[in-house]
């Protein structure tokens, strides 16, 4: 057909050419990189002056409270705005979500009350005309309330669930945006179309009526999509003709996603190799430099870096830093042995020198054995710089998964365009301990959460009896937090559907139901500590066991231990086997997940004293890592332990965070390249799935605290994403202090 | 056969090339006015036994690849040479690099046995002159030469180290003079200049020890890198 042929000039192969299939298009035309970084470009004066000015107005929004501007008058969607620019006249990569940089929509999709409450955080209103818009609607959020059952609203109160998606966004999908590039938007919504007939000529429950209700509204939202671009002054009916057409098509879509959404986590996907195809095509013909492909791409990211969302105190003492999680999962390995690193993995990570460090696009090594050398060596210098990326084993995923999946927020994988996952937050563990020896009362309050059952009796905690009360309350918790996702799911797609990042997937996709758990850590100390030392309940008036007196030594997680890592993964499997024996909306597939993102702070303080020795209110270790300052061993042993988590049971992600300080890493810079690429390495063969790796001294986090203006772009990694540290609240901060900094005295 | 160990860490990337697990023995003869284990001097404490110590330090061996593998450091590993010569037996069976970190005053009878299953050998030359060694460590630069006489007729690799202190051993004279002495073994491949630190201060603090440094700077890293003019650039 005409309009390909020009786009698709010099591409190889066909089985893509003729229905959907993005990855045999990457199969078949792009060029593995094993060389190192010296071609790389600097940033152009263009870039520099541009990215100054944005940070200029990041500036602005720091000193506003966190938000510059919030539009309380238009509801958010992919066509609500006239079209804004950074600066209309150097921006080589146009769209953003507002018609102002930086300046907030409102989306009250998800819930009313939340759009109401975010906009009063910044002292703001909503607007009266959006109020009355909503009068009629219902939202996600009034749905979900509508069906939930006392129990749920039990857990949830008392803070054993917390983090449900029930009144915002779930995200955590990713839409295919590089479909937009690579065939245009007309062939997008003829294939709907296709599918939509096929869908309609048999329905018969009602699941076949939403199917097809669901092509329905991705068709007209395509249509939109291509309203949008027009808007700016673009046709993106058609593929991309060159490398910043492919920018910039594949970041319309993108865009439309995140006007459409508020999603906790709205991931990029895997979009550097894609890119490479059109940008190595253009270097060869040359129509374009390889300083021009570098500042359309470092374009592109500081666009990324605009992105916004509204959101409420509340959900940022969750979700610290204001994360919009824009993951890119980059390089990782083919399934035919070629990597899948170019140099566009390079280029992407040469932002954070280019535009200076920042916590978005949240950048993902996708880490393989086999990985090049050179590139190897590169992300681990990136690390050292600027402590923004993280790693994931494409050893363990690319057999789940194939080779072309990416990474949905922190750690959760799904193959690109196919899979989609049911977000679900987190329960908490180290409270089910407490809840169970209480009768299912809550340990803080006092009230009965759980159905009430026979207290611990006795003075001293025995490990048989303690396990057979978690045993009893367990099903309860998982058929709580079940039917919770169920209800919520179910509302979410009947009253915030995601029109867009939906139309960028195969009709026929695959869903996950992704759980979490929190407080494992503590969980497993808790239940050594009852093991192997002797633990004193101390009750209150009313019989409530509110805190413990700990006898004597236990082994704590993190010191590669079997004694207790055994604990540890034999209740995440308990966990998970309890959550299997209950039915999921639209069959979605269960899958767990231990990560927590800032939120290990917030469950924390609702937990009560713990038999590890923790305290009421201390936080929790985040993710998955050991509680800080129990280690013995050193650094290794406690990645053993984390390693020893069963990824087979964990599909959505076990999430880990390594902070060491430079002198212990290695006596120069390209040694301590080398022995992170072998901790690294190291780590990974044993299975683990996920580490963050911040490379700095306590020192410089302290200082920060209290001089921020010398570190502006200061970023960390925490649990599955990385922020700027001053976004964190200085609870937070101290956390991160309080954690355990890996160094040899 | 048991040792006494002072402790065990699993990731030391400072003491030998690439990964290694650094096991802290217990017990040293001398007293190196920098010392910075004064917890290690005192020969009693927790025994382990060579087997389960072996079984712990395998469970690393994913992170050593090539280059990595396990130092045995001290306090004076060369104080339980049998013990070390057993456990590197044990490592060098499963074909894990072993290195010992050592003042080199040692019985170099039992030493030479060690030698035979020690992949490199890290010594200190800590002062350049009988009598300093005598005044700030109760050695002997008579008995590390040797020792390192020793490493070379058994052709172990040796890295030669010096730790700097400012006015004490941060001397051109005193790197040049480490630097002549190391050259004569044919076996050295690497002279590591390392900077004193105090951060050992709480550890005195906490054994009720006066620290004879404590007045003493820290080394920065300009000194380091000046004085590492000094060493011919094969050997740094």
């Amino acid at each position: 057909m005409e309009r390909f042929i020009n786009a698709w000039k010099g591409f190889k192969g066909d089985a893509w050419k003729n229905q959907i299939d993005v990855r045999s298009f990457i199969q078949d035309n792009y060029t593995p990189y094993e060389g190192d970084e010296k071609f790389l470009a600097p940033a152009t004066q263009r870039t520099t002056s541009l990215m100054a000015k944005l940070n200029e107005l990041f500036k602005e929004e720091a000193k506003n409270g966190g938000v510059l501007k919030v539009d309380t008058e238009t509801v958010i969607t992919p066509t609500s705005h006239a079209p804004g620019y950074l600066d209309r006249e150097n921006e080589i990569i146009v769209g953003i979500q507002t018609d102002e940089p930086l300046k907030r929509g409102v989306n009250p999709f998800g819930g009313l009350n939340m759009t109401r409450k975010a906009c009063i955080a910044y002292n703001y209103k909503l607007s009266d005309k959006v109020e009355e818009k909503f009068i009629y609607r219902t939202t996600h959020n009034d749905g979900v309330f509508r069906a939930y059952n006392e129990d749920i609203r039990a857990a949830r109160h008392s803070g054993i669930i917390t983090g449900l998606p029930d009144a915002y966004g779930r995200g955590r999908i990713i839409g295919d945006y590089r479909r937009v590039a690579l065939y245009g938007v007309d062939f997008l919504i003829e294939e709907k179309k296709k599918d939509k007939k096929k869908y309609s000529q048999t329905i018969v429950s009602a699941e076949d009526i939403r199917q097809v209700e669901e092509l329905h509204e991705q068709i007209l939202v395509l249509d939109d999509l291509k309203k949008m671009a027009s808007s700016y002054g673009f046709d993106i009916s058609n593929p991309a003709t060159d490398s910043k057409e492919a920018v910039q098509w594949l970041y319309f879509a993108y865009l439309a996603a995140i006007k459409e959404q508020n999603g906790a986590a709205m991931s990029l996907g895997r979009v550097s190799t894609f890119l490479d195809i059109y940008f190595t095509r253009d270097i060869e013909n040359g129509v374009y430099t390889e300083s021009q492909i570098q500042e359309i791409l470092d374009d592109f990211v500081m666009k990324l870096r605009m992105a916004r969302h509204l959101r409420t105190p509340e959900y940022n003492e969750l979700f610290a830093g204001d994360p919009m999680w824009i993951t890119e999962a980059i390089g990782g390995m083919g399934v035919d042995g070629r990597t899948l690193v170019t140099k566009n993995s390079f280029r992407i990570l040469h932002t954070l020198y280019n535009l200076g460090s920042s916590a978005e696009p949240n950048l993902t090594v996708l880490w393989s054995r086999n990985l090049p050398k050179a590139f190897k060596r590169y992300a681990t210098k990136v690390s050292c710089d600027t402590d923004a990326i993280q790693y994931e084993n494409d050893d363990v995923m690319r057999p789940v998964y194939g080779d072309d999946y990416a990474i949905a927020c922190c750690v959760s994988a799904m193959r690109v365009g196919k899979d989609m996952q049911f977000f679900g937050a987190r329960a908490n563990l180290a409270k089910l301990l407490l809840m169970s020896i209480n009768g299912g009362r809550d340990e803080k309050k006092g009230d009965q959460v759980a159905p009430k059952g026979e207290p611990y009796q006795g003075e001293y905690l025995e490990y048989d009896k303690v396990i057979a009360l978690m045993d009893k309350y367990r099903p309860w918790l998982a058929k709580t937090y079940v039917t919770a996702m169920n209800i919520i799911h179910y509302m979410h797609d009947k009253y915030a559907y995601e029109k867009v990042q939906m139309s960028l997937h195969d009709s026929e996709v695959h869903r996950y139901m992704a759980f979490g758990i929190a407080g494992l850590s503590v969980l497993a100390d808790s239940l050594s500590a009852i093991k192997y030392a002797k633990v004193k309940v101390i009750r209150d008036e009313t019989g409530l066991i509110t805190d413990f007196i700990t006898e004597g030594e236990f082994p704590a997680f993190g010191n590669d231990d079997d004694r207790v890592d055994n604990i540890a993964k034999e209740q995440v499997e308990l966990f998970y086997k309890e959550l299997c024996k209950n039915p999921t909306y639209r069959n979605a597939e269960h899958t767990l997940s231990i990560l927590t993102i800032t939120s290990n702070v917030v469950y924390g303080k609702k937990t009560g004293s713990t038999p590890d020795g923790r305290k009421a209110g201390e936080p929790f270790a985040p993710g998955a890592n050991p509680m800080h300052n129990r280690e013995k061993n050193g650094a290794l042993a406690s990645l053993n332990s984390v390693a020893k988590l069963s990824y087979d049971i964990c599909k959505d992600g076990i999430s880990n965070t390594f902070s060491i300080i430079p002198e212990a890493l290695g006596h120069d810079d390209e040694q301590r390249y080398k022995n992170l690429v072998d901790i690294i390495d190291g780590y990974f063969a044993q299975k683990a799935q996920h580490i963050n790796v911040n490379v700095f001294n306590r020192e410089t986090l302290i200082d920060a605290m209290d001089h921020p203006e010398k570190y502006p772009n200061l970023t960390i990694r925490v649990s599955g994403y990385a922020v700027n540290f001053h976004k964190l609240s200085r609870e937070q901060q101290l956390e991160v202090i309080s954690r355990t900094f890996h160094g040899q005295l | 056969m048991f040792g006494t160990i002072n402790s065990f860490q699993s990731l030391g990337a400072v003491d030998g090339p690439g990964i290694r697990v650094t096991v802290f023995m217990q017990g040293c003869h001398l007293r190196c006015v920098y010392c910075h284990n004064p917890d290690t001097w005192d020969i009693t404490g927790a025994k382990v036994s060579v087997i389960d110590l072996f079984n712990k330090i395998m469970r690393y061996k994913p992170y050593f690849f090539e280059h990595g593998g396990v130092t045995v450091s001290g306090g004076e590993p060369l104080l339980q040479p049998e013990f070390i010569e057993e456990l590197f037996k044990l490592l060098k069976a499963e074909n894990v690099h072993t290195a010992i970190d050592t003042s080199g005053i040692c019985d170099l009878e039992k030493a030479e046995r060690v030698l035979k299953y020690c992949d490199l050998v890290m010594c200190d030359i800590k002062f350049v002159t009988e009598e300093d060694y005598k005044t700030y460590a109760r050695g002997s630069l008579k008995r590390v030469e040797e020792f390192l006489e020793l490493t070379s007729k058994k052709n172990v690799p040796l890295w030669v180290r010096h730790v700097v202190v400012p006015n004490l051993t941060d001397s051109e004279a005193s790197v040049k003079r480490v630097v002549e002495i190391s050259k004569k073994y044919k076996n050295l491949q690497k002279i590591e200049l390392l900077p004193f630190r105090n951060i050992c201060q709480s550890k005195y603090d906490n054994l009720g020890i006066d620290f004879p440094l404590k007045n003493t700077k820290e080394c920065d890293n300009e000194t380091i890198e000046s004085l590492y003019k000094f060493v011919p650039e094969e050997f740094r």
